[in-house]
Formats: C-alpha cells, structure tokens, sequence
C-alpha cells in the first residue's frame, strides 16, 4: 500500500515546484490561469475515460461540472465540518462531496447509453447538460440566474498564501484523478472498458459486462467533473449556470480529441494548449488591435485534425510516443 | 439423455417473413467435437447467434448443463461456460495480441477496482498470473512471440487462431467455432485441424465447429448437423452424412464451393 503512494506522493511534490515559480515570477493573472489548466486537465483526463477509453459519446460533462460546482459552493457556505486550522481539509471533504452528487448523474447518464450510441448518445448526453443549466436557473435557493456569490475560498496558513493553497488543492485532485484512472485504464477493468469500444458484441461473447462497463465509466468521469467543478467554484468563488453551458461541454471534447482519442496524456497536453492558446494569442490582440484569437484558435484546431486526424497523441501515452522517437532517432 | 451438455430444442428464428431457422434440435455431448454444415446461408451463424444470445430464439430452448440459456445476456452465456468464434473475425484489433486474450480472462478476475487504484499485492499478483495464463494460451499457436503487436496486423491466418485463443481464456465447456479455417490454404487448415484436435483434449472440451469444407469436416467430427435453408436435413456420423443422398442433394447445388 505504501509502496504504491510513493509514485503519486512524488509526482505531488515534484509539481509543488512549478506552483513556487509561479508564486514568485508571475502575475495573478497567469496564475488564476495556471489553476484553470488544472481544472481542465481533470476535466478532459475524466471525459477521456468514456470517450477516449470506453468508446463512447458524451457531450454533457459541463452538467457534471455544474453539480460539483454548487454542490461544493453551496456547502462551503452552509457546512464547517472540520475546525478553522483544518481549513484545507474542508475543502477536500466538499469536493468529494460535489464528486459523489456528480457521480450519481453520471449513473443516471449512463443509463440511456445502453442503448445508444454514437450521435444519438451525444444528443441525449447534451440534453442533459442542459437540462442540469436550466434547472439551476429555476432554484431560488442556489441564485437562480444570478447563481453563487463570495464563495468561499482555501485559506491562507501554514505559511501558505492563497494562491499556494488554491494551488496545491488543485494538484492534489490532479494527481488523484491522474493516478486513479492511469490505474484503472492499465488494469483488467481498463481493459475490459477499451474491449467495449473495440467491439461490444465480442466483448460480451468474452463476457464482459458491456452495460455495467459504460455505467462505470461514466459515474467514474463524471466525479472527477464534479471535483474539477468544485474547484472552479473555489476559485473564481462565483458560479451561475451560465459558467456551465454546452460550449463548456465542447471545450472538454476539443481537448480529448485534439490530443488523441484514449490517450491520458494526450488530454492533459491538449489541456494545457487549449487553455494557454487564447491566452497567449492575447499578446497578439494588443499588437494588432483586433481580437483574432478564436480565429488563430480554431484554425490551429483545424490544422491540426488535419495533420494528425487521431489527435496529437494517437492513442499512444507520452511514454510510447517517447520509445518510439528514441527508436526511429537511432 | 443426461450425458447431454448442450440441449438445443426446436429453435426458431424468424427474420421478418424469413425462417433463417427453422425448429432446429441437436445435443452435444461433454468432450464431443460436433460439425454443423449446409450451404451458404443456411443458417449456420444464425444458430451461433441464437447460442450466445446474440439473439433470442423466437421458440425453442437452449440448455447448458440442464440449465436454460434463453433470455441470457451474452455476458452471461459466456461465464456460464459457453463461448464462440467470429466468421468475420471480430477481433479487439487496435489492441495488442496480448490485451485480446487477457479482456477474455478479465470474467475470473476477483480483485476489484479499488485493488487496481490501490495497486495492492492481491491485484499485483492476479495482473501477474493473468498474463502469464494468457501467454500460455498463446503458446498453443506459437503466437506468444507476437503478444504484443497490434491484432488488426497480424496475417489473416493468425487472426483466426488469435480469435480461438482468446475464446479459450474464458475457460468455457463449450466453444463454438465459426469456419475457423475460412481463408486458409490447405497445409494451414490441417494443421489449425490437429491443433483443434488437441485442445479438445488437453482442456477437455467441447467443440461445435461450422465448416464448409465437408472432408475436413468428415475428417474430425463425431457427429454431423447439416442444414439446409434452415431446416435440419440430416444428422448423425461422418459415414452416415457422406452417404445421404438429401446431403448431396443440398451440396450439388452450391458445387462450387
Ligand atoms: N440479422 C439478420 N437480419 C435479417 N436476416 C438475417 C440476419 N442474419 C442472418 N440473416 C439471414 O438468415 C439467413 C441465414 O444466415 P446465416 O448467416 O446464419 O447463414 P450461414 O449458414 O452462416 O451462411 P454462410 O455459410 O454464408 O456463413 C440468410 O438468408 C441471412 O441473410
Ligand atoms: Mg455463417
């Protein structure tokens, strides 16, 4: 058991580092941005579990996202469970809490993905997120329209300053949600989720439970939404349901496409593009006073799917990729 | 007969106005290699489907070891011992040849998923033996050498043995195998023949095969089911088959195959 933390406690630590560079060499805004390409590689690492991995098609993970997100809001308002000084566990106990409410949906998601598939699924995935948004626009008790306001943030302590904490809150789940699935996808279980997008029909002869598999996959994907909708909600500390709406949903699919369909890391690398890209082309928008970000964005997407059809990745890992350029170099 | 492993009684299916099956009954005997012929379209496949639960027979029953096998997912019909071949090999193709067979062994896995988050030793020690079983089974065509290349790349010929492989990892009394010799040349069919010959024995089991080569048929099974448009024509011993006269009547009308 001990053993097996040492890899995850590591990679925990050795990312500390970046989050000290930017405390010290970066501008707020740079940093707020850094967390959010945390939140965006659990988000694509999760929906690459049923898309990638599993084969199928969800275009609903900003409804998951929104569940975690108040859930997680609503009881950081409401709920101290641990004592002041234990702050930052509080804020691990409402993003578990935000995850479990977010895999219950994906339960209840994954229940119409036994029968369908493919564009059919999508639609029913996308109806979804919606219907998640329009009902929190109805419920008085969560703002409305308005949504949540001054939620609460991770403290400062510890010597820590509040960026630090944000920071280290958001590498923790990273590094969580990285482990979990790496482990579950290089696992029988994994194995058994990539046989049903391969083929159900002979997974089932194999007898592979094909329906439970989906089901997993989803409720799996849609806690790790809900922890990254925690996260969001910690940070920015003001949710409405328009935070959450289907372009969202979009974004998390660029991303698992664009860096290969079924590769980890190809999600986490497209992640960090997709959410560094805009940013960076912001420079560009000061030099020429016209905002062509969305169009060098998307023509970058287009390039690219071009290029590489199956995604930057393939479904090949970083390590495979790695093995395979040493060996062509050689 | 209590000797009967598989019991199929009266099957039927209908597709829209076509009866591809037609009131079919045959038993198998534990440890016994049976042959299932007719002519293309007879029906052959449709009678796997119907096995495996791929579809539900509209009449008739099917029993495993005395138990019904109807209204079963397939799933289930697969841990309850009974497994299959594809004719149009349907292989995991963009996973390695190992992955193909170790999905099939994933039904007797007992450590669960947090075992496999935890990477504790029960499940350190199950992954091991998994992958040591399944390249076992590899053994058994020489395709161990290739555990770890794509599926979809091997030649044709392996693909097929790579489907029997992976069918054998389920552990099933009863396999069904779908013309495994489909696309063969005649020293490869043979020798794909003796090995099947072989398991029979070794993993004492039961084997249905489809085949349209009636001498390779006639060649290693005991007992022979021959279809015609859906309706059982003939069923007994090779000598019994070769001497039907309703038998030759069905295969001089597809004489070139
Ligand atoms: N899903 C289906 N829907 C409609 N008709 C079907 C279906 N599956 C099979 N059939 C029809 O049922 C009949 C029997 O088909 P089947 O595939 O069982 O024959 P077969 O004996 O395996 O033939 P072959 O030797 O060519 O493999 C054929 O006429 C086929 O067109
Ligand atoms: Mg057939």
């Amino acid at each position: 058991m001990l053993k097996s933390l040492k890899a995850p406690v590591l990679s925990f630590l050795g990312f500390i580092l970046i989050g000290v560079v930017l405390e010290f060499g970066f501008s707020a805004f740079i940093q707020i941005t850094a967390l959010f390409v945390l939140v965006n590689i659990i988000l694509a690492m999760s929906l690459n579990l049923v898309n990638g991995t599993t084969g199928q098609f969800s275009l609903g993970h900003a409804g998951f996202m929104a569940v975690g997100a108040y859930v997680s809001a609503y009881s950081s308002q409401h709920w101290v469970p641990l004592p002041e000084s234990l702050g930052f566990l509080n804020f691990i106990i409402y993003a578990v809490l935000a995850g479990l409410f977010a895999a219950f949906f994906g339960f209840l998601v994954g229940q119409p993905s036994l029968r369908l598939k493919g564009d059919y699924l999508a639609i029913v995935t996308l109806g979804f997120g919606e219907i998640i948004r329009v009902a929190l626009l109805n419920m008085d008790f969560l703002g409305g329209a308005r949504g949540i306001h001054a939620i609460p943030t991770l403290p400062e302590g510890w010597g820590l300053s509040r960026f630090m904490s944000q920071y280290l809150f958001g590498l923790f789940w990273t590094v969580t949600c990285f482990f979990v699935l790496w482990r579950i996808i290089h696992s029988s279980h994994g194995r058994a989720l990539l046989s049903v997008r391969e083929d159900e029909i002979a997974a089932e002869a194999m007898g592979v439970n094909t329906t439970s598999m989906k089901v997993r996959a989803f409720v799996i994907a849609a806690f790790f939404a809900g922890v990254a909708g925690a996260m969001s909600a910690h940070y920015v500390r003001y949710i409405s349901p328009s935070s959450f709406g289907f372009l969202k949903s979009v974004d998390v699919v660029i991303m698992v496409v664009l860096g290969g369909m079924g590769s980890m890391t190809g999600a986490i690398f497209a992640a960090i593009l997709v959410t560094l890209l805009p940013e960076v082309l912001r420079g560009l928008q000061d030099l020429t006073g016209v905002d062509l970000r969305m169009v060098i964005y998307s023509l970058a997407l287009i390039l690219v799917m071009i290029l590489r059809p199956k995604g930057l990745f393939g479904e090949m890992e970083l390590p495979d990729l790695w093995r395979r350029y040493v060996r062509r170099s050689s | 007969m209590s000797d009967a492993l598989l019991e199929v009684s009266g099957i039927t299916m209908r597709f829209g106005g076509l009866k591809a099956v037609d009131n079919l009954s045959f038993t198998l005997k534990k440890g016994q290699l049976g042959g299932l012929i007719g002519p293309n379209g007879a029906g052959k496949t449709t009678v796997f489907n119907m096995l495996t639960g791929v579809y539900r027979p509209t009449h008739g029953d099917v029993k495993l070891g005395g138990r019904s096998m109807v209204g079963l997912r397939p799933y289930q019909i697969s841990h309850h011992g009974l497994t299959r071949t594809f004719q149009n090999i349907r292989l995991f193709k963009n996973l390695s040849v190992l992955n193909n067979v170790l999905i099939a062994t994933h039904q007797h896995a007992r450590t669960g998923l947090w075992a496999a988050v935890a990477r504790n030793q029960a499940f350190r020690k199950e992954d091991r033996e998994m992958r040591e079983r399944a390249l076992d089974l590899l053994k058994i065509f020489k395709l161990d050498g290739k555990a770890d290349e794509q599926a979809g790349s091997l030649p044709y010929g392996q693909q097929r043995q790579l489907e029997i492989v992976r069918a054998m990892a389920t552990q099933p009394k009863v396999i069904l195998l779908d013309e495994p010799a489909a696309g063969m040349n005649h020293s490869e069919t043979h020798s794909l023949m003796e090995t099947i010959a072989r398991i029979r024995q070794d993993f004492q089991l039961t084997v249905l095969l489809i085949e349209h080569d009636m001498k390779l048929v006639m060649g290693i099974c005991e007992n022979i089911v021959v279809l015609d448009h859906g309706v059982k024509i003939e069923e007994g011993a090779p000598e019994r088959i070769r001497s039907s006269p309703k038998v030759i009547e069905a295969y001089l009308g597809v004489e070139e195959e």
